[in-house]
């Protein structure tokens, strides 16, 4: 898990610039969301590019037609990382971006784990383990209506852990659910510890394969390797794919970076324009702010 | 058209009337032998996987459908349990789950086998309805209401054989009362019925008038029944297979609290204890739930109401 690739803006191709762009904001907005209370940031910030090009570029939904049997669904099993979906959903016009100032305000819904309540979020979670179960359950009625919608599930690696995640990978296979696609964010942290040193995961693409599933690596900042990792599913017909998006946690900003300590954290509105000011170039923030812990 | 003979040829019947309708079963197919071949797609058995089960039963209700999900009741209401709360009962989507074999029915299979906690756990969860029935026809009867209701359910399996003449056609939230007869109020559901209609004989041959009350539906609860059955009683009688605390003791000691009544209640029910597992009759008689047991035990109390006095 050392010697991740870090890549922002310099390495985009150029059809890549308004994705760049588009994740640029949307770590801005996880970055406001620390404030007034905190977020786990840590865990929104690496996925805000998967998040970004799956809503973008793979996913068939449209805000305007927001309960389209046809529609691809996404769902966040791991689900604190939500900021990066909001902030996504807000700026891709699910709701409008104000709404996001609303983060922990009894007055709107816009919590530390997603709801339904949310235009665009179609499930609730923040209990591990759950989504790809309930993943499988929208799969099997797209097939019963003869449907080509497709379900991305996107799980955290320490997630993994759950007992379920892996009853539902032998089901998933069993049923050969194969507009089913899981993705996990291998940022390599779970709350506290590398998963390496307290529950090892890999080899994780073998496990995959051995259950049954078709299983792709890629680094997770990479939007030409979403391309290509995205493009052509399933993998192999009649199996769920896993795709494995190897990231960092706090990615975008240096001061955030793979740290166990930046997982939950609530910072002092000075802190967070300075850490904005680092996502844009400037230089690291200082934060006198203690990580939180919250597990 | 004559009533299904069976709880699977009333899901059969159900499956032809609605599209909407799914059997799920984590491989306790043994009353479900006939639905993989009549359902086709439409019954899944996702093998040995409660959980799982539980959240795709939820994701099928996300896109309409209405899942029955029939698994053993200790499994489906335990192991699962997270997933029913968190995944069915916060949405409070249209899931029936189907608890086999609960109360006494797993006879000598021990303790993990033993559903004595599923009504407690599962009216714990909020807008979860919770049904008994007494026999297979009462659950064959309440089916089609049960999964017209857009509400999660908990049904706990029976396949037994009536143990009375039914007076009153089934509804939602609404008890039977088979006799009226102020006295001994017994309070009951399930298959303990027979034992209970057993007792009320046994009484009524020593001169104990007993109103008898099948509640049928313990989520939501017929206050009502509850209230008038308690109202006039001597003595009102809880008997259940269930742990003393959670199930109808519980629903009975709870809505006399909020209707102010304070009235002398005996909790015929297994305590804080698994039964010893054996067969049904053996375990009736040694639980003291047996007919006989419970004619004796609230002639008991009676006795010692009296001695006290």
């Amino acid at each position: 898990m050392n010697a991740l690739p870090v890549l922002l803006a310099e390495a985009a191709a150029p059809g890549d610039q308004d994705l760049v762009a588009l994740a640029l904001r949307v770590r801005e907005h996880c970055l406001r969301m620390t404030a007034g209370g905190g977020c786990f940031v840590g865990a929104s910030l690496s996925c805000a590019d998967l998040l970004v090009h799956l809503y973008s570029r793979v996913l068939n939904v449209d805000p305007d037609a927001l309960s389209d049997p046809g529609r691809d669904y996404l769902l966040l099993s791991k689900g604190h990382d939500v900021p990066a979906l909001y902030a996504t959903l807000a700026e891709l016009g699910f709701f409008p971006i104000e709404r996001l100032g609303n983060h922990l305000k009894t007055t709107d819904s816009i919590y530390w784990h997603p709801n339904r309540s949310v235009p665009g979020v179609e499930f609730h979670s923040g209990s591990l383990g759950h989504l790809l179960a309930v993943g499988i359950g929208i799969a099997l009625d797209i097939r019963l209506r003869g449907g080509r919608n497709r379900v991305f599930v996107v799980l955290g690696d320490g997630e993994l852990d759950e007992g379920s995640v892996w009853e539902s990978c032998l089901v998933a296979a069993a049923q050969r659910l194969d507009h089913l696609v899981a993705i996990v964010d291998r940022n390599g942290l779970q709350a506290n510890c590398r998963t390496e040193d307290l529950v090892p995961l890999e080899p994780l693409p073998a496990k995959f394969h051995a259950f049954g599933w078709s299983c792709r690596t890629v680094d997770g900042h990479s939007f030409a390797g979403l391309d290509e990792a995205l493009a052509g599913l399933p993998a192999v017909p009649g199996r769920p794919t896993a795709i494995v998006a190897r990231t960092v946690r706090g990615k975008g900003v240096k001061s955030l970076e793979d740290r166990a300590d930046r997982w939950f954290a609530s910072f002092t509105d000075r802190e967070v324009e300075a850490l904005v000011r680092e996502l844009h170039g400037g230089e690291p923030a200082f934060l006198a702010s203690e990580g939180k812990v919250v597990r | 058209m004559s009533a299904p003979a069976t709880y699977e040829h009333a899901l059969m019947a159900l499956a032809a009337e609605r599209d909407d309708l799914v059997v799920m079963t984590a491989e306790n197919r043994a009353h479900l032998r006939g639905l993989p071949e009549a359902l086709g797609p439409r019954f899944v058995d996702v093998g040995i996987c409660e959980q799982t089960m539980v959240g795709a039963a939820a994701g099928l209700a996300l896109r309409g459908r209405t899942p029955v999900v029939h698994a053993l009741a200790t499994f489906l209401t335990l192991r699962a349990f997270e997933f029913i709360r968190t995944d069915v009962g916060i949405p409070g989507l249209p899931v029936k789950l189907v608890g086999f074999v609960p109360g006494l029915l797993s006879e000598a299979n021990g303790p993990t086998h033993q559903a004595v906690d599923d009504v407690a756990v599962m009216r714990a969860i909020p807008g979860m309805q919770v049904f008994c029935p007494a026999d297979l026809g009462e659950l064959v009867e309440a089916l089609p209401q049960i999964v017209a209701s857009r509400a999660p359910a908990y049904v706990r399996y029976t396949a037994a054989v009536p143990a009375v003449d039914h007076v009153l056609p089934f509804a939602i939230g609404k008890a039977e009362v088979l006799t009226h007869e102020e006295g001994v109020s017994i309070l009951t559901y399930g298959p303990l019925l027979r034992e209970a209609e057993r007792a009320r004989q046994a009484l009524a041959s020593r001169g104990v008038p007993v109103r008898l009350v099948n509640m049928r539906t313990l989520a939501p609860v017929d206050e009502e029944a509850i209230v008038d059955a308690v109202r006039p009683a001597e003595l009102v009688v809880t008997l259940e297979d269930h742990f003393h605390r959670g199930g109808l003791h519980t629903i009975v000691a709870e809505t006399c609290l909020e209707h102010g009544l304070a009235p002398r209640v005996l909790g015929l029910d297994l305590g804080s204890c698994f039964f010893k597992p054996a067969l049904h009759a053996d375990v009736l008689r040694h639980e003291g739930l047996s007919g006989e047991r419970v004619a004796e035990r609230i002639l008991d109390a009676l006795c010692h109401r009296e001695a006290n006095a």
